[in-house]
């Protein structure tokens, strides 16, 4: 009988490390192989189960960032090390990571956006000669929800990559930009127009409105990348629950070009 | 081949039949009508053509043998996931030309959609004979000779029922021995022509999503109330979500199932942290049909719906279906003519 797809394997949490006060990230010892993008079913027996992206991945590993805001997500904060999660995946397609190969590759994320593209950037980050250049567009609402942020120091010091990190409220701490992602676009090189690729990972309104931006800056539809996220009970086209028009949130995405994007309504 | 049966010997032959199937069939519940003096009309298993109501639509449609309301998938002990057993029974289920294109439908969704087979589905669906009731006057919030869902020519029986006597077209080698004995005749099955109700689908092309934002959904945000009656008396409703339940006597031990999900029903799209995306009971009322009769078309080239009218029927605020796609024709034909 073919493999029954609900079942989970229970895997191990081998470090829970926090990223902000509400954002935790999850290494879990499964031997996956993960596209950078996708998403796996994550529960806990009795509880549920909820769809998280795969943030980052290894041989022997794989990372799961997560808020704890839902039913789910909640009872992972009481977890530990050593503790149990069920996992089944990983689901929906990633980013086509190969066209972005001698590219000038533009990522902005929001937020926990952030988490899906994180394998994109570390891989980029290990392989400079895989790219031309990589500019990093990331905002947080504050500077107490930046996710990843000795990450984002290594990223910074890379000779490869330019950041700009942004938080929407500053506080009395804070140096940096202040603003939403779309008032910093604009800082961004637009010379080579042809060579670039954008990828655009956040909040609905947040992917739409730094979509329009770029395309002020003559960047092409085709060249733009988003990723959805929807409430998914299977993660396999079963459910119902993410479908768009006739596209399946977790068969077809969670990655779109923007020419597909645009025209999927909810 | 073809017999008659005499309706006094067409019970012996449901009782050889019962030794190898349950039978399912449109029964009437006397008084059991959700309103005073009410019959509730509904699929239940029966063991004589006296239980079977041939005259009147169930209130809720035969999806339930293959999608049950409540599925157990798998049960947790412990750390271990231990997949719910196949109960294995072999299914005859009488019913009408649109309610079998109804499970062609559902087969699209848990058996085609995605990359692999929904195996609780699939094992259900694998034991299940049609036995289809000629149907040739309809009721009268049917449309199926508009969706085309009128004929079918997948049953293992088919059968017209008289005053005194069964005619029965039989296809499955399986079901030929229990007619044996039975007078052999030409019957051929026959469809209905022509419902009360007509409607003509919009073209794929006709859709755009210019017409997601038109003025046609709003009246359903002040009239629908989200119930999701509709949603469940569907054949074709497909949608579930995921539970989880542990059990009050030993808390190591639970389930993990699906249950009955529906898009006009609150929660649907709502996601961890409360992110919530068709908000309005007219943006619901619009996903509903356009998936319905466009967008289903648009990936596995049928329809959705199969003109069963059932949504109408239970509707506590009289909304109908085939008004909502002649509203939805109408607003195509002006954005045609300002255009």
């Amino acid at each position: 009988m073919a493999k029954n797809p609900y079942i989970p394997s229970a895997v191990e949490i081998i470090s829970i490390r926090p990223e902000s006060e509400v954002d935790y990230t999850y290494r879990l010892a499964i031997d996956l192989e993960v596209d950078n993008g996708q998403f796996v079913e994550v529960s806990i027996p009795k509880v549920g189960e909820c769809p998280i992206s795969v943030s980052d991945f290894g041989d022997d590993y794989i990372d799961l960032t997560i808020r704890h805001v839902g039913k789910v997500t909640n009872q992972i904060a009481h977890l530990e090390v050593g503790d149990k999660l069920g996992i089944r995946g990983p689901y929906g397609n990633g980013f086509p990571i190969e066209e972005y190969q001698g590219k000038d590759l533009v990522i902005a994320a929001g937020g926990t956006g952030l988490a899906p593209v994180k394998s994109i950037i570390n891989h980029f980050y290990r392989n400079p000669e895989e790219i031309n250049s990589l500019t990093l567009l990331l905002g947080f609402r504050n500077p107490a929800n930046i996710l990843f942020a000795d990450e984002i120091a290594k990223w910074e010091a890379a000779d490869h990559i330019d950041v700009i990190l942004t938080v929407d409220e500053g506080d009395e701490e804070w140096a940096g930009n202040v603003g939403l992602v779309t008032d910093f676009v604009e800082q961004i090189n637009f010379t080579d127009l042809a060579n670039k690729e954008v990828v655009i990972v956040g909040p609905p309104i947040m992917m739409k409105f730094t979509s329009l931006e770029f395309m002020k800056h003559n960047i092409k539809e085709e060249q733009i990348w988003v990723s959805f996220e929807r409430k998914m009970s299977c993660g396999i086209g079963k459910c119902g629950h993410c479908k768009m028009d006739d596209t399946y949130i977790c068969v077809e995405g969670p990655v779109f070009n923007y020419t597909k994007a645009k025209n999927l309504v909810d | 081949m073809s017999y008659r049966v005499k309706r006094s010997e067409f019970d012996d032959i449901l009782s050889k039949l019962q030794e190898d199937y349950k039978i399912y069939a449109p029964t009437r519940k006397k008084d059991k009508g959700t309103f005073s003096d009410t019959d509730l009309v509904l699929y239940d298993e029966v063991s004589s053509l006296e239980e079977i109501d041939f005259n009147s639509k169930t209130k809720y449609s035969p999806k339930e043998i293959v999608f049950p309301i409540t599925q157990t998938l798998f049960y947790f002990n412990g750390d271990k996931y231990i997949e719910a057993e196949d109960k294995g029974e072999k299914v005859l289920v009488f019913l009408r030309p649109c309610e079998v294109n109804a499970f062609k439908r559902l087969d699209k969704i848990f058996l085609e959609n995605g990359p692999q087979e929904d195996i609780y589905y699939k094992r259900l669906r694998e034991k299940v004979k049609f036995v289809v009731m000629e149907c040739t006057e309809g009721f009268d919030s049917c449309f199926c000779v508009s969706m085309g869902t009128n004929k079918t020519d997948d049953y293992s029986l088919f059968v017209k029922v008289t005053e005194d006597e069964v005619f029965c077209d039989i296809k499955d080698d399986e079901l030929t021995d229990v007619f044996a004995n039975q007078e052999s005749t030409d019957y051929t099955p026959e469809f209905i022509q022509e419902n009360k109700q007509q409607v003509e689908v919009p073209a794929l092309e006709d859709i755009t999503t210019d017409l997601f934002d038109s003025e046609i959904w709003k009246e359903y945000s002040k009239r629908c109330i989200g119930c999701g009656r509709c949603n469940t008396v569907c054949p074709t409703c497909s949608c579930w979500s995921m539970q989880d339940i542990s059990y009050q006597d030993n808390e190591n031990i639970g389930e993990r199932r699906r249950v009955w999900a529906g898009c006009h029903i609150d929660g649907y799209t709502e996601m961890a942290g409360g992110h919530d995306f068709r908000t309005t009971y007219g943006d619901r009322m619009r996903f509903k049909t356009l998936h319905k009769i466009y967008d289903f078309r648009k990936r596995f080239d049928i329809d959705m719906c199969v003109g069963c009218g059932r949504c109408e029927d239970v509707c506590p605020q009289y909304i109908s279906f085939v008004v909502a796609i002649k509203k939805l024709n109408q607003a195509i034909e002006e954005g045609k003519n300002n255009g």
